[in-house]
């Protein structure tokens, strides 16, 4: 099972879709306006991941590759209405609050791109868990993105005034703009803290940036493009299929 | 001998005078619009919202440039233009924390992370203000003269009620800090023209298209006194003489210059016109600082030699 937890590992903090691969920024930059939304979201597509994951490494044999892309958005389709329709029976409130981004899910990058460059080359139980890990990964990201802007916008979390009544609420961040703020602040907080690592040199997961592929990384060369990734061939095709 | 031979790229001309000079400069003529709005506005206290804005801008800078190790450039007086500017464009009511929160907005994120001086891509003023104006959008429309509340007169005048143009002219309304008195503003302006700081082509273009505009969409036609409310209303005096004219967010070419203007004006109507709210200049000026690296690539002048006939 270790190959198993390395996906997870691989997913969360290695490639994780929003802060490294950067996949998915519309529903991250959309939904975010609260904890509770951000979570929604990616158990979500945690669930359309693990899935369709899961389906498309079991046909991965029998799709033929000319017509991939198209079975693909099939399966991955199908398994998306059973979630839009399973939050519209159960979570009616989260289901209004997440709205359109719900049967969006369908062209969420992450999703295509872990079919095309892991569930549709390798055995159905690692692809369970890179879908496993790549959702968490995306509802980490999510969450935490969601927890700062509504901190700072509405003074909650998960609905919950945490902030004195005399906090007056930034209201820009939990608009559109304040995705963009937390998101970069985020991002460059994230790879601080990677360079950090790097330089008391311990193991560092990846390079800053270096999950995004080898082709328009500056320091291939050195790391030759297989070094950090086993199976090197999936990150170039992951940004096809972004 | 060699020096006959000194071969460098452009510019070959230059003055002596530098951005500290200009930044000075500007600082003074701010000073009438600000000490106008600081006597103006004594009853709620605005001296101490500008005196700590533009604090809060220099300091920041101050501290942003040494945390990052680059040089630090407070000496240029740009950080204290643009406190004292985002200052004058805050209504006097506003807490004083929300304008240091402004100040910080305007140099870190808007100036700073984009390269310090020359590198922002919009008026960190102006910026700064929208950022407030969204954050607190209840406590930036709050305005307040001489203890009582009420619509600026522009407000009035969208809502089609009269307003008194003479007052103002002079400034002793409602409005921002800085924004009031059109009298104290043009006088700085003034001293700024005839300083040779300021090109008249931008605000020139600015006030005439907006004029335009009103007099075609306003719905009063050439009525002197509609197109005076409006010229003398909100920000749009402060906005096209000092802050549509900043260096580093306006074209360098001639006809883009005009362009600029224009554009701006347009949009100032329209915001003004058909918007949500009564004012509309600095979504206008910062919209437009967008559009200057478009304006400039189609008005940029043919090189010698270049183009001619096919």
């Amino acid at each position: 099972m270790n190959k198993c937890t390395e996906r997870i590992f691989n997913g969360l903090v290695k490639e994780n879709p929003t802060f490294v691969l950067m996949l998915g920024m519309c529903p991250t930059l959309a939904v975010t306006t609260s904890a509770i939304n951000g979570i929604g979201m990616g158990l979500s597509t945690t669930a359309v991941l693990v899935m369709s994951n899961m389906l498309i490494s079991m046909l991965r044999k029998i799709i033929p590759d000319s017509v991939r892309m198209p079975a693909f958005i099939v399966v991955v389709a199908s398994f998306v209405t059973i979630v839009d329709f399973l939050l519209e029976g159960f979570v009616p409130s989260l289901y209004d609050s997440l709205g359109l981004y719900i049967p969006l899910i369908v062209v969420n990058c992450i999703i295509l791109g872990r079919a095309e460059s892991y569930a549709s080359k390798n055995p159905v139980i690692p692809s369970i868990f890179d879908g496993i890990g790549m959702g968490l990964g995306f509802t980490v990201g999510l969450t935490s993105i969601g927890i700062v802007r509504e901190l700072i916008g509405a003074g909650q979390i998960f609905g919950f005034q945490v902030m004195p009544d005399s906090y007056e609420p930034f209201t820009i961040f939990v608009l559109a703009p304040g995705a963009f703020f937390v998101l970069a602040c985020l991002v460059a907080l994230q790879n601080k803290v990677k360079r950090n690592l790097a330089k008391k040199g311990k193991e560092v997961p990846a390079q800053a940036g270096c999950g995004a592929g080898c082709a328009s990384c500056a320091s291939k060369n050195i790391c030759g493009g297989h070094l950090i990734q086993p199976e090197n061939t999936e990150n170039k095709k992951e940004q096809e299929g972004a | 001998m060699n020096e006959n031979y000194k071969v460098s790229s452009s510019p070959h001309i230059r003055d002596k005078i530098k951005s500290s000079n200009i930044m000075l400069l500007v600082v003074i003529a701010l000073l009438p619009a600000t000490i106008f709005g600081i006597w103006n506005f004594r009853h709620e206290n605005a001296w101490i919202l500008v005196v700590v804005t533009t604090a809060a801008a220099v300091l920041s800078e101050y501290i942003y440039e040494k945390l990052m190790h680059k040089p630090v450039t407070v000496n240029d007086f740009s950080a204290v233009v643009t406190g004292l500017l985002l200052a004058l464009n805050l209504p006097p009511t506003l807490p004083w924390w929300m304008g240091v929160v402004g100040a910080v907005f305007a140099i870190v994120v808007v100036k700073q992370l984009f390269g310090g001086l020359g590198q922002n891509f919009m008026n960190p003023a102006l910026a700064a203000r929208c950022f407030l104006l969204i954050c607190f959008t209840g406590q930036m429309t709050y305005f307040v003269y001489d203890g009582v509340t009420g619509p600026t007169p522009l407000a009035d005048l969208k809502a089609g009620e009269a307003v008194n143009t003479m007052n103002m002219l002079i400034g002793n309304i409602r409005g921002t800090i800085g924004e009031t008195s059109v009298i104290a503003i043009m006088i700085g302006a003034m001293f700024l023209i005839l300083m040779g700081v300021i090109d008249l082509r931008i605000p020139g273009s600015y006030l005439i298209s907006f004029v335009v505009f009103i007099v075609i969409f306003g719905g009063h036609g050439l009525d002197p006194q509609y197109i005076t409310a409006h010229l003398c209303g909100g920000g749009l005096m402060l906005g096209a003489w000092f802050m549509a004219t900043d260096y580093v967010t306006s074209p360098i070419t001639s006809g883009g210059k005009i362009l600029y203007g224009i554009c701006m004006g347009l949009l100032t109507g329209l915001f003004r016109l058909f918007g949500g709210s009564a004012e509309g200049v600095s979504y206008a000026i910062i919209i437009s600082n967008l559009l200057v690296p478009l304006i400039e690539k189609i008005t940029l002048p043919k090189p010698f030699g270049k183009g001619g006939e096919k």
